[in-house]
């Protein structure tokens, strides 16, 4: 068996070793491990638990036969943007200045990576451990340059920062997309990160975010995915937060061909506070898979986690969600649900709620639910002459209203409502 | 209006209806009365288009159109309304939005412009006040944490909203108090014209001495089993339904 793992992850760097940049600001002994990783554990397949439901292994040995890593340059981005943000562009996995918006906001500071300052080399692949997972010690030898944002100590940014991570290429390649963020301390910030497919390529991206949120600060952000049927990804959010801050996350997924979500944050200060909230439709043969763990290490700290998710003909969606409560953690309150509507008889959700508590006064709590569009409700709006169509629409939208209600900006709000609804 | 005849239907291969006959004309309203299980409110959902039930036998003529070949949005488009015995609640869907929806997809069956917003919104005012609904549930998600009288009371304002020419009233006094039944049967009387036709169900006289009807029919064993003017409600009323199923017990 590792013969085998180790061959599509062995097949994938030769690949992409020719045409990656050479990193220059990871640590050696952390490239090792890395390497190491990769070696020894290969591409994770459904043998692996947390990959049980997203075989990746077989998604790439399947889908990227001949990588040929030829991309194609992106020159217009407008059609992405949201009024009244701050535009960033990441174009395959290289954070652009050219097509990035000129910031020159007091407290805000934005460096691709070729330009680390020692104290971001220090951060770098501090909290997303390469020893945990192949898809981050194969984005941390191979990461292409993008960027470190650092929001300055007693910063509120007024502006909302919106990332667009595009990707085009001729035919398959592959995309090491890497960010790292910094919210210091009593710091403020909105970012929304946008991952798109363009090009006529198939494009796997493993995409890599490091975030930090100090004492006292408190980070809004948003992922909004819709890759379409050329977009393959894992997307790895390592999140830690100190003592009185907050974390939220929305996740949108509207599209993609096989989209896997790692989204794990460390709740390592007391009175922190972190919220994900999620939205995922599926079509075609999608799989969509959202892993999160809330790893709570500290005493009185919250965390909130809802994820709906609507799967229609013969995709399949996941919902696999750790709470690890911390035998320190006391006081912790934490609270998951997820809910899921069917819309056809050959879709599949696979919900996986996972409490690990090693403290004794706490409150925990999951709840799961999978049903099919309620034929009362569809019957009633038809007996008052609304049709088949605009009636399952009405009720699609009610039932991901839940989510994108929470969305407080309300351009993006408007902007994913008016992508959901289409 | 509707001419239904010799109408069969069973659902999940038992039969319910068991040959209905039954004329309605423009402004008239028609009482159907029954013991539990007789097959009103199966007749009901017949009617409007519910899908659990088949049909096996019979036509059923709505406006010189077959009623039994359209969808049931089409139904209603054509003017059918049913009041629900059992209003269902519709989270994160409000009042207004599904009122708005339900106006234009009517509007643009007809191939009429979508309704201004202006009268919309006055449309709405005017029938509330009519079924002395309060503002705020309109605001609200459908029926979602409604009271039973609010839901009705709801029924009946979508009724007014949407003007049918044929109105069916499944129950609609079920589980309301006097006042709210009073309510309810001031909206049916207020708009009730010679245009549309009415179809009150119910198992009690009780809503009766609100909502007059031209006729009265018993239904039972999914038959209409005898059919008259309002004494027959009264008589009903008084001698209870044992008489009626001694009566008609063979009858299958």
């Amino acid at each position: 068996m590792i013969a085998e793992k180790s061959h599509t992850a062995q097949d994938i760097i030769n690949k992409i070793s020719a045409t990656a940049s050479k990193v220059g600001f990871i640590k050696n002994d952390i490239l090792t491990n890395a390497l190491m990783q990769i070696e020894n554990k290969g591409i994770p397949n459904n043998r692996h638990e947390d990959y049980k439901y997203c075989n990746m292994d077989a998604v790439l040995k399947r889908e990227f036969k001949s990588i040929e890593q030829k991309f194609t340059e992106v020159k217009n981005i407008n059609s992405y943007k949201l009024a009244d943000t701050i535009t960033l562009v990441v174009v395959n996995g290289n954070y652009s200045v050219n097509l990035s918006d000129k910031v020159g906001l007091k407290g805000l500071h934005i460096n691709s990576f070729s330009n680390l300052d020692s104290l971001a080399k220090e951060k770098i692949a501090s909290i997303a451990k390469v020893n945990t997972d192949s898809f981050i010690a194969l984005n941390t030898v191979f990461c292409s340059n993008g960027f470190h944002l650092k929001v300055e100590k007693n910063t509120a940014l007024q502006t909302p920062i919106h990332i667009i991570y595009v990707s085009s290429a001729e035919s398959e390649a592959i995309v090491n997309s890497r960010n790292l963020i910094e919210l210091e301390e009593n710091a403020q910030a909105i970012i929304i990160e946008r991952q798109v497919v363009i090009g006529k390529g198939k494009i796997f991206t493993n995409f890599l975010s490091e975030k930090f949120v100090a004492q006292n600060a408190k980070l809004d952000s948003y992922l909004l995915q819709n890759e379409g049927l050329l977009g393959y990804s894992v997307n790895t959010n390592q999140v830690q937060i100190e003592s009185n801050s907050v974390y939220h996350n929305t996740t949108v997924t509207l599209n993609g061909a096989v989209v896997r979500n790692n989204h794990h944050v460390v709740l390592s200060g007391k009175n922190s506070e972190a919220n994900l909230n999620g939205l995922f439709s599926s079509k075609g043969t999608q799989l969509i898979d959202n892993h999160t763990l809330m790893d709570h290490q500290v005493p009185n700290c919250e965390s909130n986690e809802l994820y709906k998710g609507i799967i229609n003909d013969k995709s399949t969606g996941v919902f696999n969600g750790k709470i690890f409560v911390r035998k320190d953690a006391q006081k912790t309150n934490a609270y998951q649900s997820s809910k899921n509507i069917l819309l056809s008889d050959d879709a599949i959700i696979n919900t996986k709620p996972q409490l690990e508590i090693y403290a004794d006064d706490v409150k925990c709590s999951h709840g799961t639910s999978t049903g099919k569009i309620d034929e009362n409700a569809l019957f009633y709006l038809n007996t008052r002459g609304i049709g088949k169509e605009s009636a399952r629409r009405l009720l699609l939208n009610s039932f991901a209203k839940e989510v994108i209600d929470r969305i407080e900006l309300e351009s993006l709000r408007e902007e994913i409502t008016k992508l959901f609804e289409n | 209006m509707i001419t239904i005849k010799n109408l069969h239907a069973s659902v999940e291969g038992k039969e319910i209806l068991r040959g209905i006959n039954l004329e309605i004309k423009a402004g008239e309203v028609h009482a159907i009365m029954g013991p539990n299980g007789s097959g009103k409110s199966t007749l009901s959902s017949v009617l409007a288009g519910r899908e659990d039930y088949e049909v096996t036998e019979g036509e059923v003529t709505f406006n010189g159109k077959d009623l039994l070949e359209m969808a049931a949005e089409d139904r209603a488009r054509e003017g059918l309304f049913l009041a629900f015995q059992y209003p269902v609640e519709i989270p994160g869907v409000s009042n207004i939005n599904f009122l708005k929806t339900a106006i234009n997809e009517i509007r643009h069956y007809k191939g009429q412009e979508a309704i201004p917003a202006k009268d919309f919104l006055s449309l709405v005012k005017e029938k509330q006040k009519l079924v002395e609904l309060d503002g705020k549930l309109t605001n609200r998600s459908v029926n979602e944490g409604f009271s039973g009288g609010e839901k009705k009371r709801n029924e009946i304002f979508q009724m007014a909203v949407l003007e049918p020419k044929l109105a069916i009233l499944d129950e609609t006094d079920s589980g309301l108090d006097i006042d709210a039944l009073k309510i309810v049967a001031n909206g049916v009387n207020a708009l009730k014209n010679e245009h549309n036709a009415f179809v009150v169900i119910t198992h009690y006289q009780r809503l009766l001495d609100y909502i007059v009807p031209d006729f009265v029919h018993i239904l039972y064993n999914g038959k209409i089993v005898k059919s008259g003017t309002k004494e027959l409600a009264m008589e009903l009323e008084a001698k209870g339904y044992d008489e009626i199923k001694k009566q008609f017990e063979t009858v299958t």
